[in-house]
């Protein structure tokens, strides 16, 4: 799956595009790991508006990336779900345990004032 | 093949309570101001068209057990939570026409929930009758938990000392027997001292009870082993206890699953129909419509064409196959 991936300043913004299901996760799951992953507290926010689609295996990897982040003091965010995906965070209620922002740049103003700054400033 | 559920709450048996009762009464009334009601037949028709599953029902309180009956001269009974104590009932008041009193029980594991019901089991007291403990684990760490449940100072009547005649059958995880002229496959589960699912088939029909599992997801080969377990199934009976978030998260770990993973591996099995099973014991009648609600919403979302019929399994649900 094509997964975009820009930073600002401490922060990493993903932007995966199609269906996150069990063929897809692992890719998914490699490129959120390596973005929790990429030293100190690292906040990531997941761009789902290109997302049409997401199954337990792709909800996993998002709670698997917001454990290891958690350890590091980092977040893990999504934003700008589709009235489908809305509804899939709903009745697993996923929505109680990963923070959801209406768009990428409510997310990035909550999560770092650095990356908003960057954002802002192109 | 017809399936009885006799007991379909995971962990601990959830009578409804006196309060829960008034209030159903309550809001069915308050829904009947204004109706035409001036004969019993109207208030039937009220109740058919107005009065959903949870306002005039409940979906019971008793813990695992699930009878399958199949063309066969013996009982096959899933667990023995304390719907036994009904379903023994059932039999003492109306024997099956064709059936000897063997009773073939088959056992998911042995925690409490599941083994509870059968110091009450009247059928156990009655010498002649002869039950069989089918089993994956241990036969001796079976024996062990039915005799500890059934001994001073927890209960009056020792296990050794009831009138029926009782076997313990040591099956293995992962093979196909013959039991009672029904084809009966056993799984391997992910729980606390391990579970496991078993798969019964005859005359082209099929039902799979496989409570008490957790899918992790964190294998391929696992998730497709049960897949290929669940294969075109007529009824898979599932362990949604949990929503996928807690399942993930605070109770990782605790050896349930979700309905979203039901209906997930379902779907890819080509299962023709699902029954949650194993409900919270905190969820009351009107949560338990909204998971099923939510379960029919989310089958449509991620796979419209499976063709996957949901339900919510309930105490007296009864599923011909
Ligand atoms: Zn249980
Ligand atoms: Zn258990």
């Amino acid at each position: 799956m094509d997964i975009g991936e820009a930073r600002y300043a401490d922060l990493v913004l993903l932007t995966p595009v199609g269906r996150i299901d069990h063929i897809t996760s692992p890719d998914f799951q490699a490129k959120l790991m390596d973005a929790v992953g990429s030293g100190g507290p690292v906040p990531v926010v997941v761009d789902l508006g290109g997302v049409e689609y997401i199954s337990s295996v792709g909800l996993r990897a998002l709670m698997i990336a917001s454990k290891e982040s958690k350890k590091t003091g980092g977040t893990v965010a999504v934003t700008s779900l589709q009235p489908v995906v809305k509804e899939v965070f709903e009745i697993s209620r996923f929505n109680y345990v990963v923070k959801v922002f209406d768009t990428p740049r409510d997310a990035v103003a909550a999560l770092s004032g650095d990356a908003l700054a960057a954002l802002e400033n192109g | 093949m017809l399936v009885r559920f006799f007991g379909t709450r995971g962990s601990l048996p959830a009578p409804l309570s006196g309060a829960g009762v008034k209030a159903k009464i309550r809001d069915a009334l308050v829904k009947a101001i204004g109706q035409d009601l001036t004969s019993p037949e109207d208030v039937d028709r009220f109740m058919a068209d107005s009065l959903d599953f949870a306002a005039q029902s409940t979906y019971g309180g008793d813990s695992s057990c699930v009878e399958i009956d199949a063309d066969t001269d013996s009982y096959i009974v899933c667990d023995a939570g304390s719907g036994l104590r009904e379903f023994g009932n059932r039999v003492m008041r109306a024997p099956a026409p064709g059936k000897q009193k063997v009773f073939n029980l088959f056992m998911s594991h042995v925690h409490w929930d599941h083994i509870m019901g059968f110091p009450f089991f009247v059928p156990a007291y009655i010498p002649g009758n002869r039950i069989l403990i089918h089993g994956c684990h241990d036969v001796a760490v079976m024996k062990e938990a039915f005799n500890r449940q059934q001994s001073a100072p927890c209960f009056p009547v020792n296990f050794g000392q009831l009138g029926s005649t009782i076997e313990f059958v040591q099956l293995e995880a992962g093979k196909r027997y013959d039991i009672a002229g029904v084809s009966v496959t056993t799984k391997a589960q992910n729980h606390s001292g391990d579970s496991y699912g078993y798969r019964f088939e005859q005359n082209g029909r099929s039902v799979v009870y496989s409570t008490d599992s957790e899918h992790k997801l964190d294998s391929l080969d696992e998730t497709d082993a049960f897949i290929a377990f669940f294969h075109g199934a007529d009824l898979v009976i599932f362990d949604a206890m949990y929503s996928l978030a807690d399942a993930f998260s605070i109770k990782e770990d605790w050896g349930h699953s979700s309905n979203i993973v039901a209906v997930e591996l379902c779907q890819r099995a080509d299962a023709k129909r699902l029954a949650l099973f194993h409900h919270d014991p905190n969820s009351d009648d009107v949560t338990l419509s909204k998971i099923l609600d939510d379960t029919i919403r989310f089958e449509d979302i991620s796979d419209a064409g499976s063709g996957l019929e949901v339900m919510t399994a309930y105490d007296g649900l009864e599923v011909t196959l």
